[in-house]
């Protein structure tokens, strides 16, 4: 399956761009997808920590993904 | 409503929030006002860019509501918080809560402030003279 993954911050300059587009198998998890994005964007693994969101909730390594899943990568939030 | 959560690309509006906020059923009103400094560890701060994961900013922002309506009797509770560029001085975040008693409206003003900083996907960039650094991204 195709899956999109938006970006945020520190990340969408690192992918540089907003969004992009990664093929996974279709029963891929959370951690399936850090280690990929981490292959292909070797710089995620100098932030001092990032989570997986989907569909809008922080998600946790083992949550399995879905096809038209939202998905977003968010780094350490400074709000406030 | 007892809650009010807002994003914006405008200047945030104090009056409104405490004209909001207040009700004839309030002992006491807390308010939280987050100013641009001038400077972050003695270096020159220019000015600040704040983005934001709308969807997902709106609904931690009412989740963190949520988690102080459980936790203390309080009455109203108002987020409002800014994206796109400030300059020192201007207001990124006001925090408001209503409560019959102060002790309420202290606690949980303080508890929304300190989890927003923690959970709501918004990022700032900081600009100084020699460059840009998103805030927090880098050990």
């Amino acid at each position: 399956m195709k899956i999109n993954i938006l970006a945020f911050g520190v990340t969408r300059e690192i992918f540089g761009s907003s969004e992009i587009s990664l093929e996974m198998t279709n029963d891929a998890t959370i951690s399936n997808l850090k280690y990929l994005l981490e292959q292909q964007y070797p710089r995620l693994k100098q932030l001092s920590s990032y989570m997986l969101a989907v569909n809008n909730e922080y998600a946790l390594p083992g949550d399995t993904i879905h096809e038209r899943d939202e998905i977003a990568i968010i780094p350490p939030v400074s709000g406030g | 409503m007892n809650t009010q959560i807002l994003l914006s690309a405008q200047t945030l509006d104090i009056q409104s929030c405490i004209d909001w906020i207040m009700s004839p059923e309030s002992g006491g009103i807390d308010v939280f006002i987050g100013t641009v400094r001038n400077a972050t560890k003695g270096k020159k701060v220019l000015k600040l860019d704040f983005e934001a994961y709308e969807p997902m900013a709106i609904s931690e922002m009412n989740k963190i509501a949520a988690q102080a309506f459980e936790r203390w009797p309080v009455q109203k509770i108002l987020i409002h918080h800014r994206t796109g560029l400030l300059q020192v001085g201007e207001v990124p975040v006001v925090i408001a809560v209503s409560a019959a008693h102060r002790d309420a409206a202290f606690d949980a003003c303080r508890y929304i402030i300190d989890i927003l900083k923690q959970t709501v996907p918004i990022w700032k960039k900081e600009s100084f003279e020699d460059g840009d650094v998103w805030v927090a991204a880098h050990p």
